[in-house]
């Protein structure tokens, strides 16, 4: 008798938590636009306008695109330009959108041991950090950002591997943790300007290097190939690129501020 | 002292606002772990009562073996659950990755050895008292199984709680196989873990604070129950 | 199903002998007193004829099959009652269900006998705040409700005061009076002569002698009976 009760309770209980929203997508995206709200900021509206509930996994952007690969999602929407068009080249993606971007800078602490403050040429920075072994923090997470600055010091000359266990420190998690780290330990750090914008432990962290070309950070969207995976959700997965990248989305993503900065700046085609 | 400060201060103030937010965050952390708590029960305690009660070769093994299961690491437990219920894996056809349900089958995964050892020993000890005394009256494995679950039912209270705490406190697990979804799977651990990536501490120490208080709270509860249930029935 | 026929009965545990070859039989209609020194398997005895435990050598055998109208055919009251956590009433009534009887006679039954017992007062209440002289009591209903032909008592009075010992042997004697055999252990000679018919002598686990009640007290034939009476160590 008890039994049967808990049994039934049991059901309702699962029951109700599995009935949710019926209407929904799943979009593998990337720590950078979960954590600096962006996502809080346009989805809303996307969501009112269509009917249609968009489910977001924050991770990097390498296991955001294995995610995908697994057909666990029906939009990816990253940023690694290389991971994605191989993603695209292997078949699970549709066809790639671009929908924004902003830039990478470089943080350092007040008393800027490397002596790099003020420049502009990201490379330069990068040597003298490893000339100096200044503490630098990185995500070593295979994420876009993590993508963008092995690209650089490969550029640089450099192979940061050397200095592993003494000056560079590989976090192995999200934009946010390594922030936290290098605040902690007065480090260098590398990331999007958009996680470090709404970042608030900053402790003794500011700007040491911005503005240069190679810091670009390109933002791209994908529908997941219903063709590779036949439970994707194809018709609103494609509203919401499309919604993303037309005038409107584009709009919105502009119109995203922290304390007057913008965070990305819409260049969808 | 600054952050602490700052903390207590976030904590009272989503205590008092009551944020819907907030509020629906803790609901389905509720919910997703008393719906674990209940299932690893009714997993739990029958095989705790069977171990307690049956003897059968391999089962002193089997006892080691469900005791070292109360410390599975709940990474790996969550990273099984997710190859299982990924669409790649052999369950994915039902859906269920990225949902309340997936963390329910996380949780239920992670506590039900913690149920089924605890339980098994407390069953054990009524056991030794008891067995002359069933046998006698010619109670057969099953129906004494099923007297000692209930005259051990304030003793098992506590078991259960020590799963929920567990449950409600995890973070490993419901994060890979719920996601952390805004709106969907998140709950106040993978809150507390968004809200310390994004460096505020204060707000992530707050929620802390919070889950701490709502555990406390449920525990208070059923000690409270407990306690005035086992003074009438000795 | 008496007679009871112990057939070279032996009990061995790691190699050591409890019970050495026994064989005897006990008889329906008289009260059996099991008596002799701590030790000396009284209770290893009593629990080998009830089926708690199995003879390592040997053979327990009953006669006839069981009278149809007995909820079951044979019942035991421990030195230590054991009571079950809930009322009175509800201990009893679990034993005629485990027995097979319908709930709503279970209750009838189990109100009348709560009533023979002198418990009738306090059946709601639950049977583990109940004082160790109802306690026993109420084990003593809980068997007799069964309406055992046979009813084994291991020491029985063992933990009583002198008033609750008496309502003890007062339900003993009715329920040998309503057609129960007993057979029981005891330390007490005044017990065994006030309640038994014959008596059974156990020394280091040898029946050292059988005889009346009137002439073991009066000219005990083994020399180990005799320096029990007289209380010498052996």
């Amino acid at each position: 008798m008890m039994f049967k009760n808990i049994c039934l309770a049991l059901i309702l209980c699962v029951g109700t938590v599995a009935l949710a929203q019926e209407k929904f997508i799943t979009v593998a995206s990337t720590t950078s636009t979960e954590q600096s709200g962006l996502f809080k900021h346009l989805l809303p509206v996307f969501e009112k306008k269509s009917g249609i509930q968009v489910r977001v996994v924050a991770l990097g952007t390498g296991q955001a695109l294995d995610m995908a690969r697994r057909g666990d999602a029906d939009v990816v929407f990253v940023h690694d330009k290389e991971a994605e068009e191989k993603f695209l080249a292997d078949g699970f993606g549709v066809r790639r959108f671009e929908v924004m971007y902003n830039d990478f800078i470089l943080v350092g602490p007040k008393s800027d041991t490397a002596k790099i403050a003020g420049g502009k040429d990201i490379l330069a920075a990068f040597r003298k950090i490893a000339e100096a072994k200044a503490p630098f923090t990185s995500r070593g997470d295979k994420s876009g950002t993590h993508a963008a600055e092995m690209r650089l010091w490969k550029v640089a000359g450099i192979d940061p591997q050397t200095g592993k266990g003494t000056w560079y420190r590989e976090t192995g998690s999200g934009m946010g943790p390594t922030l936290n780290t290098a605040s902690a330990m007065n480090a260098y750090a590398f990331t999007d300007r958009g996680t470090w914008l709404a970042f608030k432990n900053r402790g003794d962290l500011s700007i040491v290097t911005e503005g240069d070309q190679r810091l670009f950070n390109q933002y791209g969207v994908m529908l997941v190939n219903p063709a590779k995976h036949s439970h994707v959700k194809k018709e609103m997965g494609q509203a919401f690129v499309d919604w993303v990248t037309s005038a409107e989305g584009q709009k919105i993503i502009a119109a995203y501020k922290i304390n007057g900065d913008p965070l990305f700046f819409p260049n969808a085609r | 002292m600054n952050d602490l400060t700052q903390a207590m201060y976030a904590a009272t103030r989503l205590i008092f606002s009551a944020d819907a937010l907030l509020v629906s965050i803790i609901a389905l952390s509720l919910k997703v772990s008393f719906t674990a708590v209940l299932t690893a029960a009714i997993i739990g305690f029958p095989t705790g009562a069977f171990l307690a009660i049956t003897r059968f070769p391999g089962r002193q093994m089997l006892i080691a073996l469900l005791n070292a299961l109360m410390g599975l690491p709940p990474v790996v437990v969550g990273l099984l659950i997710y190859l299982l219920l990924s669409r790649a894996g052999p369950l994915g056809e039902f859906g269920l990755l990225f949902t309340p349900t997936a963390m329910v089958i996380a949780q239920a995964v992670l506590i039900t050895p913690i149920i089924a050892a605890l339980s098994r020993q407390v069953i054990e000890d009524a056991w030794r008292e008891y067995e002359e005394q069933l046998r006698s009256l010619g109670a057969g494995t099953l129906a004494a199984a099923r007297t000692l679950l209930w005259d051990t039912r304030f003793a098992l209270i506590t078991v259960v709680l020590a799963g929920f705490g567990r449950a409600a406190a995890e973070v490993g697990a419901v994060m890979i196989v719920g996601g952390n979804i805004d709106g969907v799977t998140r709950v106040m651990t993978t809150a507390i873990a968004l809200e310390t990536s994004k460096g505020d501490l204060p707000l992530a120490l707050g929620l802390g604070m919070v889950l701490v208080a709502i555990i406390i709270g449920v525990n208070l509860l059923a000690h409270g129950v407990k306690l005035t249930a086992q003074r009438f029935h000795g | 199903m008496l007679p009871l026929t112990l057939d070279h009965v032996e009990f061995s545990v790691n190699g050591r002998d409890i019970i050495r070859p026994i064989t005897c039989e006990i008889q329906a209609g008289t009260r059996t007193m099991i008596l002799g020194p701590n030790g000396a398997g009284k209770s290893v005895l009593m629990r080998l004829c009830h089926g708690l435990l199995q003879p390592t050598r040997g053979r327990v055998v009953w006669h006839k099959a069981v009278a149809a109208q007995r909820a079951r055919d044979q019942a035991m009251v421990f030195q230590r009652p054991v009571m079950l956590r809930r009322s009175a009433i509800a201990n009893v009534m679990y034993a005629l269900k485990l027995a097979g009887m319908a709930p709503v006679e279970c209750r009838l039954r189990a109100e009348d006998v709560l009533e023979a017992v002198g418990l009738a007062s306090v059946a709601e209440r639950p049977a583990r705040v109940l004082s160790g002289g109802e306690q026993q009591r109420l084990a003593l209903a809980r068997a007799w409700a069964l309406g055992p032909e046979v009813l084994f008592l291991d020491e029985p009075t063992a933990n009583l005061d002198p008033n609750a010992t008496r309502d003890i042997e007062q339900i003993i004697g009715a329920i040998h009076a309503s057609g129960t055999k007993i057979i029981m252990s005891t330390h007490s000679l005044g017990q065994a002569r006030r309640l038994g018919d014959e008596i059974l002598f156990l020394s280091e686990g040898r029946l050292a002698e059988r005889a009346s009640v009137d002439l073991f007290f009066r000219q005990p034939q083994s020399p180990e009976a005799v320096s029990y009476l007289r209380g010498e160590l052996p």
